[in-house]
């Protein structure tokens, strides 16, 4: 109990080493746009995804009207549809979630939570998000060239990816690789800075499980994508040559439409353990900042300590370490030996418990708290129901005899969706209601606010609930056109309909939330500092947006961790981190007897 | 307050669907009723965890909701909630409660997978072969074995790419543009390739399901327990016609199964035909990479 004993006075000793200068912009270029200061790159990494997850998001309306009317729009045609899907999933997951959490979460809120005045390598990370914004544009230039994006599906798999019956087999591919590379650059560079700052710029006091959890969250993610996209990288490098020049790293001996292929020797199943060697890492890449973060939301909205701090943050190292050891459940029915399928259903289903540990503690920081339903909470608790349903059908889907007749259906796409797309979503929701009073020093309007939460919870809870139910029925995914069979019930297709209907209602839930941001940036009611009367450093500041540098002349002190919330015997119901013990207001009675 | 209504009614409402749903597994056509057991398990182990998480959510929004009347827990201070980081004994609980359910949860599904990989003796070959975007189907003949192929070998004469010289080929019973035969309860094992893309083959009825992979032999086995016409789906992203690369398979009983299978031609036979063909300098280069059986040319 050490470390989270809230009012223990450690000795605090004096700083060893004298600030590192910071750099100060001179001109307007270098402040706000060429700028080295890690909140404005936060916002430049944030603006950029949102506005390719807004690309994304049109791409999933397109989809979806071909499933839920497929006679109606004749201008999607089978290649722009695996266009859609692929492009969607890929801008979705890579451009838009990974940027955000670890860019634009990342970078704003790690130095400022650290108490530390900015990334230890600030000009690394300018460079970080214009290689970013490089990858972006690489990849919206796909749009236009010859044949058009690719359409192999967001796993890319070869051969087809690069076989002329797959749209988008020539530049477009060719394009999405290099765009993944150029990504995986620029992310490199930013991650390196967010954990060397984690663990060399934390402020006096501030020991490692002192940390939010958000944090650690962002923290250990980063640490899984500096090992895991280097995987992806080498894939990308190597497909590139299997395309460009011919080689056969993917490429066993091929035969097309009736024509000899000149590749051979090479192997499909190298690049699927390749790619989900990356691609399941990627999913706690994602979940593992919206895990620390919403824990933050729930104690602070809650007035209540985050239950059981400890087992929190090991059970974040620990998914994060297992969830090396599981990539291939993705395989199950790839062609690989069978008797990995022991294996990697054993590891998958373990991680379940630490997984599951969490939620449980997510609930029991509720249970005899104070609740305050703010809009950062209810996202909270939306984000608690859809990541518990979707780790559920990820017990489906992990233990790998039930994953023979669902893999490759709806059910699929329902429980990816729900675990990985809608959760982390309504955290980062969450989170932009939570601290963009911190940001611009106004509120968000609370009745667009409401609007956005219920229409967007209930919404894609409608849109998803009822999908898993279309892969029991055996309905395939990445399919164009169902067409006839002879098991699919005509009711599937009003079903179809009424999930297209529900995901273009919320879509536009979102555009009321875009539109709440824009309006809130310069109208909205100003914000009291640290509206929410929470105790993390970054409410400490003194001014608010925090100033360049972050803290005043003298870097915070901490003295406890970031969870006193009413803690027995003070008079106020938060204690934040750097307020020294002399200083807590204490209640008359007891303070006699301390 | 309508949080913690909308948390019940979620949980109310995933309930009532789950009961009522038009949606659900087909009838199932094979021996892996174990599959959907294990996911009936799954569902009882899964859903009851749901159901009880979101409720206890629910209460706990609706009694711990911050009300303005709410007396504090001191005179002097405004807190409202308990101060209590951790609790072992809890967490400890917690640990193997969960624990022993999942492994509820993995134990029948890793001996169901056993029963997957393990291939029984009596099992005959069938082989399965996949391109964009059409399936073609082998059998092994009367010697029971199917002859060795090599991609490299494909042409418009050897679609299925057989070594020519391989005996055990020359009495294959090659199927293109035709249904995939299964005789009734007879336990196959479907030997799976692909010489193009991914392909996956996939009978919702049969609940199996596996990929087929350029370079490699996949299969998985079962044992058909029902007459009938059954769809076959791709179920593995192959291309711009995915969506349209079906088929069907017919389960028969044993006596139509042997009725249809006399009717069909050997390797042997169909190379016997080309060569004939050859010499009398009729061409063959209207029969496309398997588009067309070749007999239907030779009857044109």
């Amino acid at each position: 109990m050490v470390d989270v004993t809230p009012e223990k006075v450690e000795y605090v000793g004096p700083a060893e080493v004298p600030e590192v200068d910071l750099y100060h912009a001179k001109t307007w270029w270098t402040k706000y746009v060429f700028s080295q200061d890690a909140k404005v790159i936060a916002i430049q990494y944030s603006g950029t995804a949102v506005a390719i997850g807004l690309v994304g998001l049109v791409l999933s309306w397109l989809m979806r009207l071909q499933l839920g009317f497929p006679e109606f729009f004749s201008f999607i045609s089978p290649d722009l549809y695996l266009q859609f899907v692929t492009m969607h999933g890929m801008i979705m997951v890579i451009y838009l979630l990974t940027a955000l959490f670890l860019g634009g979460f990342g970078n704003y809120l790690i130095p400022l939570m650290v108490g530390a005045r900015d990334m230890v390598f600030p000009f690394v990370n300018m460079v970080s998000y214009w290689v970013y914004l490089l990858a972006v544009l690489v990849l919206v230039s796909s749009f236009f060239v010859p044949g058009g994006p690719t359409g192999a599906g967001w796993t890319l798999y070869p051969p087809q990816a690069i076989l002329s019956g797959t749209p988008g087999s020539g530049a477009g591919i060719v394009l999405m690789l290099v765009s993944l590379a150029l990504f995986i650059i620029g992310f490199t560079m930013g991650g390196l800075n967010y954990v060397v700052t984690v663990l060399q710029a934390r402020t006096r006091g501030m020991t490692l499980m002192r940390l939010p959890l958000t944090v650690w969250g962002i923290f250990t993610a980063t640490v899984l994508a500096l090992l895991a996209f280097p995987a992806l990288f080498v894939s990308a490098i190597m497909m590139t040559l299997d395309s460009v020049l011919g080689t056969s790293f993917f490429m066993p001996a091929i035969v097309e439409f009736g024509e000899q292929l000149q590749y051979g020797g090479g192997s499909p199943v190298l690049f699927q353990h390749l790619f989900w060697f990356f691609g399941h890492p990627e999913v706690y890449i994602v979940a593992l900042p919206a895990f620390g973060i919403v824990s933050d939301l729930l104690s602070v909205h809650a007035r209540r300590n985050i239950f059981g701090y400890r087992m929190m943050v090991w059970a974040i190292v620990g998914i994060g370490a297992l969830s090396f050891v599981v990539w291939a459940h993705h395989m199950y029915v790839s062609g690989m030996n069978p008797y990995f399928g022991f294996f990697f259903a054993t590891t998958t289903l373990i991680i379940a418990v630490p997984t599951a540990l969490k939620v449980y503690n997510w609930t029991l920081t509720l249970w005899r708290g104070d609740i305050h339903l703010t809009l950062p909470m209810l996202f909270a608790i939306a984000f608690i129901i859809t990541f518990v349903n979707g780790g559920i059908t990820g017990l489906f889907l992990g233990n790998v005899v039930v994953d023979v007749p669902l893999s490759d259906t709806m059910f699929v796409v329902a429980h990816f969706h729900m675990v990985m797309g809608v959760a982390p979503i309504l955290v980062v929701f969450g989170a932009v209601y939570h601290w963009f009073p911190l940001m611009t020093g106004r509120m968000l309007n609370q009745a667009m606010g409401q609007f956005h939460f219920w229409v967007t919870f209930l919404g894609a809870y409608l849109i998803y609930f009822p999908m898993h139910y279309l892969g029991f029925v055996g309905v395939p995914r990445r399919y164009w056109e169902i067409g006839e069979t002879n098991f699919i019930p005509e009711s599937a297709e009003s079903l179809n309909a009424f999930i297209t209907v529900a995901a273009l209602v919320v879509g536009f839930a979102q555009v009321v939330f875009i539109y709440n941001i824009l309006t809130s940036i310069f109208k909205g009611k100003i914000s009291e500092r640290n509206p929410w009367k929470a105790t993390s450093l970054e409410w400490q500041t003194t001014t608010v947006p925090p100033g360049h540098g972050n803290f005043d002349d003298e870097l915070p002190v901490v003295y406890r961790w970031a969870y006193s919330y009413s803690v027995p015997g003070t008079v106020d119901d938060y204690t934040p981190q750097n307020v020294h013990p002399d200083d807590v207001v204490k209640i008359a009675a007891e303070q006699g007897g301390d | 307050m309508w949080a913690a209504i909308a948390v019940f009614l979620v949980a109310l409402g995933s309930l009532v669907f789950h009961l009522i749903t038009p949606w659900w597994s087909t009838p199932i056509a094979s021996n892996w009723g174990s599959m959907d057991l294990t996911i009936d398990i799954t569902f009882w182990i899964t859903g009851v965890a749901y159901i009880v998480i979101l409720l206890f959510m629910a209460a706990c929004i609706y009694q711990y909701r911050n009300r303005a009347d709410k007396t504090t827990t001191s005179p002097q201070s405004n807190h409202k909630a308990s101060y209590d980081p951790e609790n072992k004994k809890l967490e400890l609980w917690l640990t193997v409660g969960t624990a022993v359910a999942v492994a509820g949860l993995l134990a029948p599904g890793l001996i169901v997978w056993n029963d997957y990989v393990t291939v029984p003796d009596d099992a005959v070959e069938v082989e399965v072969m996949g391109q964009q975007w059409q399936w073609g189907f082998r059998y092994p003949g009367a010697d029971g074995k199917l002859g060795t192929t090599d991609a490299r070998l494909i042409n418009a004469d050897n679609p299925f790419g057989l070594h020519l010289d391989d005996p055990n080929g020359q009495d294959d019973i090659l199927v293109e543009g035709d249904d995939l035969h299964l005789e009734l309860g007879q336990p196959v094992n479907m030997l799976l390739r692909s010489i193009d893309v991914l392909h996956d083959f996939y009978v919702p009825q049969f609940r199996a399901k596996m990929d087929m992979v350029p370079g490699l032999v996949t299969f998985y086995w079962m044992i058909p327990t029902r007459t009938g016409t059954f769809d076959i789906l791709c179920a593995e992203l192959c291309g711009s016609n995915h969506y349209a690369m079906r088929g069907l398979v017919v389960v028969e009983e044993k006596e139509a199964f042997n009725a249809w299978m006399a009717e069909q031609q050997t390797f042997a036979q169909l190379r016997a035909e080309v060569e004939k063909n050859a010499k009398h300098g009729s061409s063959l280069a209207l029969n496309a990479v398997g588009a067309v059986p070749v007999d239907s040319v030779v009857a044109r």
